[in-house]
């Protein structure tokens, strides 16, 4: 397992777990962010402080601090 | 004719906005939701023998009541009457669409999904069996795309067809762990008969959902006593099989499992006809380091066109008022009468309505920002810069819009659901420089660059104030609002090409608003400010100079004199002895008394601003035809006044309407007390800098 912040631009993984609390966590599932998606990261802004991923076809930004509660699977 | 009312429910960009503009004739009424400032939209329209009203719901991402709009939504669908939902979802991202029309399905009301933008889904290379979709989730599925005006008409005809039949419950359902606790809670409450809006199956999911509206409504019955171990029950197997205590995330599960299965079933994905536009074109415009410069590009950009384009009509308009002026003497005379409806009403509203263009170019500029995607895609690029500053990468949003009208800026901060962002971001709006600043930025620099340089000069005074605010966040950030920092999750919609009619409802919106608020407040500011300028009256300063002009015969010495008279009765007048009063506060900084009452005048309008010199300078000259404001700037105000001027203007307290909904939004009027002692005070210690600084230097 790894963090989504550790991914380089391009690549796959699986979201295994997300250790947010009640308030992000709702953002996120909200957003189809879960156990299990199969995200993609499309880039990120200057010094890696927000990221694009890919979830479900939709794109969402991440900032740093709460990517960095997801973790993942490579894939 | 028969009576249907429609209730328009989908996530953010689905293009809810979109299918309403699709509809033609049909007659836009927006309001606001009883008792909050989440905005409503309503469409009427007469559709064979039916007279339809569409009411446009917030965009939410699902029902939970985490956010204001989530709220509003939720009390609507239960609470309202209606007859049917159309749920609008996009369907190149139907996984994430279909979590919110799971959640709908639940409430038990006549439903029909509306596929949008079957355009893109097919150039993508999606293709939906939407007859087998209707089927698996027993709601009628339809496709359309709103963007060309595509299935509407088949949509309204199958919303008749189903408002017309019985309602037809649609079929969720969940795994069989899921489904046997449902069972077990919808059992007891069949068993003792309770009775609610919803179905048995649908009350027992709302429990299990910990779903707050609804335990509030059992809570007080008998039967609560009994249901409450079965309930505790059932979580606690769930809790076991799912591994988490969270429900939200055990529910969040399972609902992307079905839609998962469902979409398994009746979409294929086939390879994209087309690449990724979106992704290609973010590949520049979100550019880890050519990003922000772009940004900075467009918004340069944006203030060039501000000032160049709209400098044409502007003379224009400045030509006209200034014919209509004179000819109103002409016909009136010079007396009171002429005087009060020529250099006070037509010179005041005339200062105003002259910039016009420039809030139409501001505005259609935002209005483009925002219908691109492109807005989205700023707040990706300035987050890490902004967090540095205490801010939110969506606060970039409230600003942005602060730079057309405080307004809705302030109501715009209600996405940020961190309330010391949100705050933050409320005390910095107004060092965005609004709309209606626009005007007097745009007259002073006009009067004092030439039109080369001015559009820079304009660039410079935007970026300052925006900087400043910035500067203003970090210390309220460090000393005031201290604190946990919002989350930053957002979604970026797909690049789509705006649509002409949106557009032109926002910006034709936005410019009539200007012209009301020209025609009614700035009308009677500028009576208001005439009347105070030109009482009390002083006869006995007006004999002595009679006297005087009777001695010279020289025309240029009657000129002359003549100007001196007009400059005593304007100091002597009301509005004199305000700003004299209020000078020794404002003289520091380079003002003098005109300048200081039209600063005040400025806090109930900054377009006042404006119709105040107006009126001041348009007084003060005694020759018959009107020189150009501009001119008259130029004739009597030093540059280093004018510059500090600017630079109070730039910082200072926004006016009447939006103090208001400030003090509104901020949640009371001390933080208004705060904000203006706040603004003030940076107004005048900068514009003291600016004045000192530019005297040295000039």
């Amino acid at each position: 397992m790894s963090k989504l912040t550790e991914l380089e631009i391009g690549a796959h993984a699986i979201i295994k777990d997300i250790n947010a609390d009640d308030e992000l966590k709702h953002r996120l599932l909200s957003m189809g962010i879960q156990k299990n998606v199969e995200i993609e990261v499309k880039g990120y802004s200057l010094g890696k402080k927000v990221f694009k991923i890919d979830a479900n076809h939709t794109a969402l930004a991440i900032r740093k601090e709460e990517a960095d509660k997801i973790e993942v699977d490579r894939r | 004719m028969k009576k249907m009312t429609i209730a328009l429910v989908g996530q953010p960009n689905v293009g809810k906005s979109m299918l309403i503009n699709a509809i033609s004739d049909a007659k836009l009424k927006v309001g606001n939701f009883s008792g909050v400032t989440v905005e409503k939209k309503e469409v009427m329209f007469d559709f064979k023998d039916y007279h339809i009203k569409i009411v446009d719901l917030p965009g939410i991402y699902s029902l939970k009541e985490y956010t204001i709009e989530e709220k509003v939504t939720k009390r609507f669908l239960l609470e309202e009457e209606y007859d049917l939902i159309i749920n609008v979802v996009d369907s190149t991202a139907l996984e994430k669409n279909f979590l919110l029309t799971s959640e709908l399905m639940e409430l038990e009301k006549k439903m029909i999904v509306a596929l949008n933008m079957m355009d893109e889904a097919h150039k993508e290379g999606i293709i939906i069996d939407n007859d087998l979709l209707s089927e698996l989730f027993n709601v009628p599925c339809l496709k359309i795309t709103a963007a060309k005006k595509r299935g509407l008409g088949k949509l309204l005809n199958k919303a008749i067809e189903i408002a017309k039949k019985p309602f037809c419950k649609p079929k969720l359902i969940f795994s069989d762990t899921l489904e046997e606790e449902i069972e077990n809670i919808s059992n007891f409450l069949k068993e003792k008969g309770y009775k609610s809006s919803l179905s048995h199956r649908e009350f027992a999911v709302k429990l299990l959902e910990e779903d707050k509206t609804f335990y509030n409504m059992i809570r007080t019955e008998p039967i609560w006593i009994e249901l409450l171990p079965i309930i505790r029950e059932a979580l606690k197997h769930l809790y076991i099989h799912y591994e988490t205590k969270n429900i939200e995330e055990i529910f969040a599960q399972e609902r992307a499992a079905f839609v998962k299965g469902v979409i398994t079933e009746t979409v294929t994905y086939q390879k994209s006809l087309r690449e990724n536009l979106t992704d290609k074109i973010d590949s520049i415009l979100i550019h880890p380091i050519f990003g922000i410069p772009i940004f900075l590009l467009f918004m340069w950009g944006l203030f060039q066109a501000t000032f160049e384009f709209g400098n044409y009509p502007m003379d224009l308009i400045d030509q006209f008022f200034s014919s209509v002026i004179d000819h109103t003497k002409e016909i009136l005379g010079n007396g009171f009468l002429g005087s009060v409806v020529a250099d006070g009403a037509i010179a005041g509203v005339g200062a105003v309505v002259m910039f016009l263009p420039n809030i139409i170019i501001l505005f259609l500029g935002i209005a483009l920002l925002e219908t691109t995607g492109y807005m989205a895609r700023v707040a990706f690029l300035l987050d890490g810069f902004f967090h540095k500053f205490g801010l939110h990468g969506k606060s970039f949003i409230p600003l942005v819009t602060g730079f057309g009208c405080s307004v809705p800026a302030y109501m715009a901060a209600r996405t940020l659901k961190n309330e010391k962002d949100r705050l933050i971001t409320l005390f910095i709006i107004g060092f965005m420089s609004c709309g209606a600043r626009l005007p007097i930025y745009v007259l002073f620099t006009g009067a004092f660059f030439s039109e080369e340089v001015a559009a820079n000069a304009l660039f410079v005074i935007y970026i300052t104030g925006a900087v400043f605010g910035l500067v203003a966040a970090k210390v309220l950030k460090i000393f005031v609002f201290k604190g946990k920092d919002e989350p930053f999750v957002m979604e970026m919609p797909k690049y789509r090409m705006p649509s002409f009619k949106l557009i032109w409802h926002t910006v034709s919106t936005q410019a009539l608003m200007y012209l009301k608020k020209a025609g009614t407040f700035i009308l009677a500011a500028s009576v208001l400010v005439w009347i105070a300028s030109n009482f009390p009256k002083n006869p006995e300063l007006e004999t002595e100079y009679a006297k005087k002009m009777e001695k010279v015969q020289n025309d240029d010495k009657k000129t002359e004199i003549e100007n001196e008279l007009q400059a005593k009765l304007l100091e002597e007048s009301y509005l004199g002895k305000i700003g004299k009063a209020t000078e020794p506060f404002f003289s520091p900084l380079g003002f003098d008394w005109k300048l200081s009452v039209a600063l005040e005048a400025g806090l109930a309008a900054k377009e006042v601003v404006v119709s105040t010199l107006g009126v001041l300078y348009s007084l003060g000259e005694s020759d018959e035809t009107s020189q150009g404001l501009k001119e008259q700037i130029k004739k009597n105000i030093p540059l280093p006044a004018a510059i500090s001027f600017i630079v109070f203007v730039m910082l200072y307290l926004p006016c009447f309407a939006a103090s208001a909904v400030f003090a509104k939004e901020a949640g009371g009027v001390k933080y208004l007390v705060y904000l203006f002692v706040m603004t003030t005070a940076s107004a005048w210690m900068m514009s003291f800098f600016a004045y000192n600084l530019a005297n040295m230097l000039i």
